[in-house]
């Protein structure tokens, strides 16, 4: 490469290392092409300084002709231009050539190499064989080799090498080439180390005297960027991208520090005003322009970045990272954007968006020019903050120039656009080159007009709307709120422009109903629907149905009456708690809410079927927001959560336990499927008003901001019984429909049809008789009678079948009283009774009203205790309780009466039935005193009543002349207040012998004791007393030792049973006599006694305190003397099987379960002491062998202090005969 | 300066800006910002959950704000937008921000009266955010 350039050209990257080439240039020039083309082929491995990685390296190298103005002067740092290897080239084979004229040569070329301290040389020396075969004069080729070597290189002998016929095709030729390529590369490899080392910590030096004074970025930019040169010279790319991001990043931080106070002199430059603004310039690799300014120390901080990444840019792309780039971009015009105002820079006002913007277009379409198409849609991801950053500035750009404002630009605007145009520098070397003008051309023509403008912001309104669609569905999903007010509004102006009238108001709405918005703005969206809905009248003729959701909500029903059921013919009001969602009062013309009707009829009771109503008759709508659409929260249903336990199946014990979810599936759908939330306005368009035949209306209301109540009155009269759902609601404005689809919760009304009931039952609140009929005494009954679907006609009666035993008493006129839910009105019933009925004329009595009247009836108490209780001491008490347990537990006997009533609107009898309670009780009891016998009466009075008594009365049924009966009573009346007893008494005279049977009859009689006019009643008492003979027990005074005596074991009930024995007393009704199994056990300690026969045995202890059981049994005492009662073990017997027993639960658990037998135990007992001796069960039975087993009977002790043992410390005087005494033993 | 703290499904569980004036935009940022953070967290998903650093670093610069992210285990994410202007604070001081942020946040989740995905209402959680946003202006 002969024709060397004075300047080394910069412009395109296609500098190569230079080396000099001196001597023979005939002979060079022949070997260049071979050279050059075969130095790159292998690469060299270059080991580096200060630890950095070594690198393989393909060299090449531009060969250019020795010259001494090549050589680098003294200070010139540039790297570029410096030649890094000098070779002598020489074919010279005989000596006196060599002697004559190359030496010479050789050494002023090392003379030259010498004054500039290059090292870094090579002579080649070319041996050709033809060459030797001309020459006759033969001399070993070696000796000019080592000529050469012994005059150049002293120590250095590698410094000359011989090249074998470079140009032949012969083995040793080739061999001879390659090692001369080597050599080549390691010296030049050699040099580059030893020069960029240098080079390297020269600049490190100047660096770190960047804190003195006179230092200067630019000069130090220069410095280094020649390293990156010489880097990507070399094609070390990243080498040369790490000496640019070095500079930015000190950059940075000089910028910094001056924002934090540190200002450096040189950077005074970078402060200066900006004046041009015409981006980032990426297509050149080296913006020569640029460079120079910097060199010149004049750039503006603008120019610097921009060259700086330009440069960047260069290596990125030669690196195949074009996405960085895109990166770097960003990360550059934010930080250029915040570097200016930081330096404080004055800049136009926009003159940076333009900049911004510009920049942005150019790396995109840098970007563009090193990527295919589908690299560039895979990447999108990259190129997309760009165009928003672009974007961005664009419409900033619009509005600050007017471009935007209905009425154009301003006069001040247009000053602006002006300014602005100029600085973007309207002159291009390039302009040839049309694709590097388009940025430019766009932003001036966008700038230039309206109209313009809005083509290349805004696009086009149609697909605008589809994007700012998907963003509200995702903001909505999401719960965006502010973006979704937002977004609404881009979308209510790109509907408006589209003439998508239904749409445009439905989002009109919405956004009228934004509590994001201020009024204003929400009036004029309001106002846009009114207006449409009056202007619309005269036009088209079909409603634009819209959907309720953002207009208004449904908050609340309430149906009057309460329960939502009527019948037919009643009135069913409907009140609808509207909340309206517009900011000023809106007119409906009409509001209706359809109605479906089903002739499912309804179960009488049917307010379980409507989970929906509260029991006031309202039903609650969950509150959605309109804006937010349906708030993930509290739309999802709750969790459901259910507690399951894995027992394992042979010994049921507990294997795991959880907690599980039951309506994951419908948790989980919401999760997965938020597009399901969808917004109301695309929900819009499904609306569909249903006609229904069936509709509630209400015409002209006015719904003010807020709260609406509206009332509905359903049209009950001419429907069908059946049930009734609201489907929908609809609120009708001029041509406007709001539609509320769905009524959710469903809301049902039901209309029924019913037949006619008679209820007869007891009057209440009645001041002598409080709940139930008393026998004997007038009782007023009360007769409701529900019409349901029948008319009482005139002359419709009531026959009611007489009783003897029941006599209806008619004496008074009876009034009745006509009900209806409203109201009452009196009328008057008459009774008629023949013989056998009693006939009872109803008034006339519309349908589904109640028609109500008293009637007082007597129930003649039975003279014969209809069921007397008796009772047993002996053993155990025998209790009979009435059927009915009604709170009067004393036991009231009762008298069920029945009355057949015909009724007229029906072919059958309805059988009634009445239970009275006869209000006493009564006893008798033979007393003695001395040889006189007296007869007691005791009467109880076991109703809730206070009665006076009067002439109590006793009188022998047969009438026995010699017996007289003696009042010792008193002779007035007497009161009997509710559950007390007064005692009657007679003595009984008789003349000769008593008689063996008396029977006698006692009489009273009684009113209530408020009501001391009422007529006194009857009450009488029969009974029986028979004489018999009691033969005095025949017993042996004293015990004798070694005779039988017997012993008599006396278990009493102390107390009564506790509350929780009580509980099974349904049970052990059945059985008529309620027990507790105890076993006893007679055990002598001491040897004093021998029990002959059975020891132990069980007894059942009625359940009533002071029942007593008792026990013989013979025992021999052995001594004579006094010996000590022996002693008596009392044990609760627990039969497995048993249920009659106080413990059937406690017992059957014992074996399962540890823990349900403690609480059983404190249950029963109340003491834990009980739970001790459970597990000493075994020792205590010694009679019966028990056995740990579910079916096996057990014995439980009692805890200390429930046995109280009455012998204790007793003795007995045992003579040498048989004694008999009695021990006792009480248990509780 | 604006704290948000977003649910798994991107549902805002609270936000506090300062200024108020433009929170629209700040709205807007943030949202934009939870696509990078989900991004982000897919990128990495490969990763142990328990090794994943739960700080995201920078999201994305913008022109006025830099906007920070931070991901718990259970997909609730952070995000902090600081004004670009502001040099003071580092990356380690936004780390410590978000990590006071996430332990406040944990003891709102542990309140048996705090409905999971209802937004933000605690007092205390407040006055860390108030704390942070006083340190950093």
């Amino acid at each position: 490469m002969e024709s060397h350039e004075e300047k080394p050209i910069i412009y395109t990257m296609e500098n190569k290392p230079i080396v000099t080439c001196a001597g023979d240039q005939n002979l060079f020039t022949g070997l260049y092409g071979l050279l050059s083309q075969q130095l790159p082929r292998e690469p060299m491995e270059w080991r580096r300084s200060y630890g950095r990685a070594p690198k393989m390296i393909h060299l090449e190298a531009n060969f250019v002709q020795f010259k001494e103005e090549l050589l680098p002067k003294e200070g010139n740092k540039a790297l570029l231009t410096f030649p890094f290897l000098h070779i002598y080239w020489t074919d010279c084979c005989d000596t006196e050539t060599y002697k004559a004229s190359v030496k010479e040569d050789m050494q002023r070329w090392q003379g030259a190499l010498r004054l500039h301290g290059s090292t870094d040389w090579l002579v080649v020396v070319v041996e050709s064989d033809g060459k030797k075969k001309n020459k006759t004069n033969i001399l070993p080729r070696t000796s000019i080799l080592d000529k050469i070597r012994n005059d150049f290189c002293n120590k250095q002998s590698d410094r000359c090498v011989a090249l074998l016929d470079p140009l032949k095709d012969s083995s040793r030729s080739q061999e001879s080439w390659n090692s001369f390529l080597t050599k080549l590369r390691t010296l030049l490899l050699m040099s580059f180390t030893k020069n960029l080392g240098r080079f390297e910590d020269d600049m490190r030096t100047l660096r770190e005297k960047r804190t003195e004074p006179g230092w200067s970025f630019c000069d130090y930019f220069m410095v280094q960027e020649e390293l990156a040169f010489v880097f990507e010279m070399l094609q070390q790319y990243e080498d040369a991208l790490v000496q640019y991001d070095e500079l930015d990043a000190l950059f940075t931080q000089y910028v910094l520090n001056f924002g934090a106070g540190d200002g450096a002199n040189w950077l005074g430059s970078f402060c200066q005003p900006v004046r041009a603004w015409s981006g980032l310039l990426l297509r050149r690799p080296i913006d020569m322009e640029k460079r120079e300014v910097i060199q010149r120390g004049e750039a503006s901080l603008l120019d610097l970045r921009s060259y700086l990444f330009s440069r960047q840019c260069t290596l990125l792309i030669f690196l195949q990272r074009p996405w960085e780039v895109t990166q770097r971009a960003l990360d550059l015009l934010h930080t250029c954007v915040q570097e200016l105002r930081l330096l404080e820079v004055s800049v136009l006002q926009g003159a940076l968006d333009c900049w911004v913007f510009l920049s942005c277009l150019e790396v995109l379409h840098r970007i563009e020019g090193c990527c295919d198409r589908s690299q560039l849609e895979a990447n999108f991801s990259h190129t997309v903050g760009l165009w928003t950053y672009a974007t961005e500035k664009l419409k900033s750009l619009g509005y600050m120039c007017g471009l935007v404002s209905e009425n154009g630009p301003s006069s001040e605007e247009l000053n602006r656009t002006v300014d602005l145009l100029a600085g973007l520098g309207t002159e291009k070397p390039e302009t040839d080159d049309m694709t590097l003008i388009i940025p430019y051309k766009k932003l001036k023509e966008a700038l230039s007009s309206v109209e313009a403008f809005e083509k290349h912001y805004l696009g086009d309104p149609q697909m605008a709307q589809t994007f700012l669609q998907d963003a509200l569905k995702s903001y909505t999903a999401e719960g965006w709120s502010l973006p979704i007010t937002h977004t609404r509004k881009q979308i209510a102006e790109c509907q408006k422009q589209l003439q998508k009238t239904e749409d445009y108001l439905q989002t009109s709405a919405l956004l009228a109903s934004d509590a994001n918005l201020s009024d204003e703005e929400r009036k004029h969206f309001c106002q846009e629907i009114l207006t449409f809905a009056s202007q619309a009248s005269e036009g088209k003729d079909q409603c634009m149905a819209l959907s309720m959701t953002a207009f208004a909500q449904l908050r609340e029903l309430q149906f009057h009456p309460s329960a939502a059921t009527v019948h037919i013919g009643a009135a069913l009001q409907l009140e609808l708690r509207l909340c309206s969602l517009m900011p000023v009062p809106v007119h409906l013309e009409q509001l209706v809410c359809t109605v479906h009707y089903s002739e499912i009829r309804p179960a009488p009771a049917g307010s379980q079927r409507r989970p929906a109503l509260s029991p006031d008759g309202t039903v609650t709508f969950p509150a959605t927001s309109p804006s937010r659409g349906a708030a993930p929260g509290p739309a999802a249903p709750a969790l459901e959560l259910q507690e399951i336990q894995d027992r394992s199946p042979s010994d049921n014990a507990l294997n795991s336990t959880g907690v599980v979810c039951k309506n994951v599936h419908l948790l989980m759908r919401i999760n997965d499927n938020p597009a399901s939330l969808d917004p109301p306005s695309a929900a819009a368009s499904a609306i569909t008003v249903e006609d229904g035949a069936e509709m509630l209306k209400a015409n002209d209301v006015t719904l003010l901001p807020g709260n609406n109540s509206i009332v509905f009155s359903a049209p009950v009269s001419d429907l069908k019984a059946g049930s009734y759902t609201l489907r929908q609601l609809c609120a009708t404005v001029g041509q406007v429909q709001f539609v509320l689809p769905h009524i959710y919760p469903i809301v049902q009304y039901d209309v029924y049809s019913q037949d006619p009931q008679l209820t007869v039952e007891p009057l209440t609140g009645c001041s002598c008789s409080a709940k139930s009929l008393l026998a004997g005494l007038p009782q007023r009954v009360k007769f409701t009678i529900l019409t349901g679907n029948y008319t009482v006609k005139k002359g419709d009666a009531l026959q009611l079948s007489n009783s003897d035993s029941m006599p209806i008493l008619h004496s008074s006129a009876c009034s009745a009283c006509i009900l209806t839910s409203t109201g009452g009105v009196r009328a008057s019933v008459s009774i008629q009774s023949s013989e056998k009925v009693t006939s009872i004329s109803l008034p006339q009595t519309p349908p589904y009203h109640t028609l109500e009247f008293q009637l007082e009836v007597l129930c003649h108490i039975p003279s014969a205790p209809a069921r007397a209780e008796s009772e047993r001491l002996t053993n155990g008490e025998v209790r009979h309780r009435p059927k009915n347990r009604t709170r009067y537990n004393s036991g009231m006997a009762s008298i069920d009466q029945k009355v057949s009533v015909d009724c007229p609107w029906s072919i059958y009898s309805t059988l009634i039935s009445l239970t009275f309670y006869t209000p006493f009780k009564a006893q008798h009891s033979l007393l003695s005193a001395g040889k006189r016998k007296y007869i007691q009466v005791c009467l109880r009075n076991v109703s809730d009543t206070n009665f006076r008594l009067a002439n109590q009365t006793l009188a022998d049924h047969q009438c026995t002349p010699s017996l007289q009966l003696l009042s010792l009573n008193a002779k007035t009346h007497q009161l009997v207040y509710s559950k007390q007893c007064v005692y009657s008494l007679w003595e009984v005279k008789w003349a000769t012998e008593p008689p063996s049977c008396l029977q006698c009859v006692f009489t009273a009689s009684f009113s209530p004791a408020d009501a001391p006019d009422t007529a006194l009643k009857p009450y009488r008492y029969e009974f029986q007393i028979e004489r018999a003979e009691i033969q005095p027990a025949v017993g042996e005074q004293h015990c004798h030792a070694g005779a039988l005596c017997r012993l008599e074991v006396s278990i009493t009930r102390v107390m009564d049973p506790s509350e929780a024995e009580r509980e099974d007393e349904e049970y052990t009704e059945s059985e008529g006599l309620r027990t507790t199994k105890l076993m006893y056990e007679v055990v002598d300690n001491s040897s004093n006694w021998a029990v002959c026969g059975k020891s132990s045995g069980l007894v059942s202890m009625p359940v009533a305190a002071m029942a007593t059981h008792k026990v013989q049994m013979e025992v021999m005492p052995l001594f004579a003397g006094k010996l000590p009662f022996p002693s008596i073990k009392v044990s609760k017997y627990l039969a497995h099987s048993a249920p009659p027993t106080t413990q059937p639960e406690a017992d059957s658990c014992l074996e399962n379960d540890n823990l349900s037998l403690l609480d059983k135990g404190l249950e029963d007992q109340g003491d834990t002491a009980s739970l001790r001796s459970r597990g000493s069960v075994h020792s205590l039975g010694s009679g019966e062998q028990q056995q740990r087993g579910p079916p096996m009977p057990r014995l439980e002790s009692f805890s200390p202090g429930q046995v109280f043992n009455c012998s204790m410390a007793r003795q007995v005087l045992v003579l040498p005969s048989t004694d008999d005494h009695v021990l006792e033993v009480n248990v509780t | 300066m604006s704290v948000i703290t977003a649910d798994l499904r991107n549902y805002p569980l609270y936000i506090r800006s300062v200024p108020t004036q433009n929170e629209l935009k700040f709205h807007y940022t943030v949202h934009t910002s939870l696509d990078v953070v989900e991004e982000k967290v897919s990128a990495v998903g490969k990763a142990l959950p328990d090794q994943r650093e739960l700080y995201l670093g920078l999201l994305y610069p913008t022109e006025d704000y830099k906007v920070y992210g931070y991901v718990t285990n259970s997909k609730v994410k952070f995000v902090i937008v600081v004004d670009s202007s502001n040099t003071s604070l580092r990356d380690n001081e936004i780390r410590s921000m978000f990590r006071k942020l996430h332990s406040s946040f944990t003891d709102v989740m542990c309140n048996p009266f705090y409905n999971p995905g209802d937004t933000i209402q605690s007092k205390s959680f407040d006055s860390i955010v108030s704390a942070m946003m006083v340190q950093s202006s």
